[in-house]
């Protein structure tokens, strides 16, 4: 098999030298031939294999950041669906790909995951904001981003820092759910669009599986 | 379920761990790099570093060591100490800290908390309190906040800080007991269920951790929903596997599935 691009977007929202690792450590443990490419070249974007764009920050924040590189968000937009290579966003990530995000501001996100990004509210007012730490995935479809990963309240833990969640608008378009005083949406997709509210290249050993299962996706 | 977290928190000075870590088969006690490693391994939840160095010149070797942390370790890492500006915090969230904590800075500009949640979110932004008691026996108990490692008064109320802060955009508040830090006589449960519950953003608890029974009582009785160590695990008196057990036997919700939960770490 012919080695595959990985570009993992790098428009100044955090360091990303983890995910890259993260990326590398997946892609050699499951014996698959990937490159992975920090950039925010968007000619290399529009050619890659796969996308991920990840995301720390401020909503607002992150999609000034992405809109700052000139033809970024076009590239992206090749990519996923001109081209139908497989994206992955995370965290903020993720959440770029929905209608709207409602952090301290109205701001539009890129609309492949119809839905608003709004706080959460768990039902038990004691629970914290934010939804911090190390929580368990209920399945709410099969997938294949979630092949081989247990789930439930004894299967593998993924590590979420956010204080605010995706509700999308077509129920179907999520793959799986935290428990925090209610559903808190934790994996999303839509045909070859993906997106994790946790972030996989903390996530351990659920982390690195996942990955994998997004270097393997053929959506 | 959300799981109740176990931090293991390594005092960092020019580069150096303070004190180091006695871990079998470690080949540098006072690489902060090779005892996160460890740490990653033993499963621990997440990572703090703390930066007591006194000079700013010495601020590129904290961010080095933190980019090659955040190279070797799929951990998240909190990092403190010397947190002045959001440029302080842009610094260190680039070299590859998941969290921030500012102490000194947010007590003089509690702004600063606000400027650095609206520029990086919230979930970023954790505020380390450092307080004393400070109300005598029969009075109601109220705790001041302390800088620069409990020696200054401020006059400042820390649970009224600790909601001030909040408000700001604080996702997280670190707790420290300056009269228990160093004592091993257990966490000021006062103070920590007294922030707790006056917030509602997560409590890390901190300062004074003797024993495994203190790591639950900071959860059960404190209503943290973290609780951070240093000596206990840096010096093998427990490894944060028999942390958890220990915490999971008594009714906490513990993550048990870490990279190597059954691995003995330190000595």
């Amino acid at each position: 098999m012919s080695s595959e691009t990985v570009a993992i977007i790098d428009y100044g929202s955090g360091n990303l030298h983890s995910a890259a690792k993260a990326f590398e450590r997946a892609a050699r443990e499951s014996g698959r031939d990937a490159r992975i490419r920090l950039t925010a070249d968007p000619e290399v974007v529009a050619a890659a294999d796969r996308v991920v764009l990840p995301g720390v920050g401020a909503y607002a924040d992150c999609r000034r950041g992405l809109d700052a590189v000139p033809g970024l968000v076009e590239a992206m937009t090749h990519a996923a669906h001109a081209a139908g290579r497989p994206l992955l966003g995370i965290c903020v990530g993720m959440q770029l790909l929905a209608t709207r995000g409602l952090e301290y501001t109205t701001t539009p996100g890129l609309g492949w995951i119809p839905g608003d990004v709004g706080l959460i509210r768990p039902s038990d007012p004691a629970l914290k904001i934010p939804h911090m730490g190390w929580n368990t995935l209920r399945a709410a479809r099969n997938h294949a981003l979630l092949a081989g990963i247990p789930t439930g309240d004894d299967g593998l833990h993924a590590y979420f820092v956010h204080s605010y969640a995706l509700t999308p608008e077509h129920p179907e378009d999520v793959v799986a759910v935290a428990e925090y005083g209610g559903p808190v949406t934790a994996l999303v997709a839509r045909d070859n669009v993906a997106g994790t509210q946790f972030h996989p290249e903390k996530s351990q050993t659920l982390g690195l599986a996942l990955i994998a299962n997004f270097l393997n996706w053929r959506p | 379920m959300l799981k109740t977290r176990i931090i293991p928190c390594l005092d960092v000075k020019e580069g150096r761990v303070v004190k180091g870590v006695r871990f079998e088969g470690l080949r540098d006690a006072g690489d902060p790099v090779e005892a996160a490693k460890v740490y990653d391994a033993a499963g621990a939840d997440e990572l703090c570093f703390l930066d007591i160095t006194a000079s700013r010149e010495a601020r590129g070797t904290l961010l080095d060591i933190v980019s090659r942390t955040a190279e070797a370790c799929f951990m998240p890492l909190t990092v403190g100490g010397g947190v002045r500006s959001v440029e302080d915090v842009r610094a260190l969230l680039l070299a590859g800290a998941d969290k921030v904590a500012i102490n000194t800075a947010a007590v003089k500009d509690p702004d600063l908390v606000a400027r650095a949640a609206e520029k990086f979110g919230a979930q970023c932004i954790v505020v380390a309190i450092d307080a004393k008691c400070v109300s005598g026996p029969g009075e109601p108990a109220a705790w001041e906040i302390f800088t620069h490692g409990g020696r200054d008064p401020t006059g400042i109320d820390a649970v009224a800080f600790a909601r001030l802060v909040a408000g700001k955009g604080a996702g997280e508040l670190l707790v420290t007991s300056m009269d228990k830090d160093g004592t091993r006589s257990g966490y000021d449960l006062g103070l920590t269920r007294a922030i707790s519950d006056a917030v509602n953003v997560p409590v890390i608890a901190s300062g004074g951790v003797g024993g495994l029974d203190d790591l639950v009582a900071g959860v059960a009785q404190g209503g943290a929903s973290a609780v951070l160590a240093a000596s206990i695990f840096h010096f093998g008196q427990a490894s944060v596997a028999e942390a958890k057990a220990h915490m999971a036997a008594a009714g906490l919700a513990m993550r048990l599935d870490g990279p190597a939960s059954s691995a003995r770490a330190p000595l």
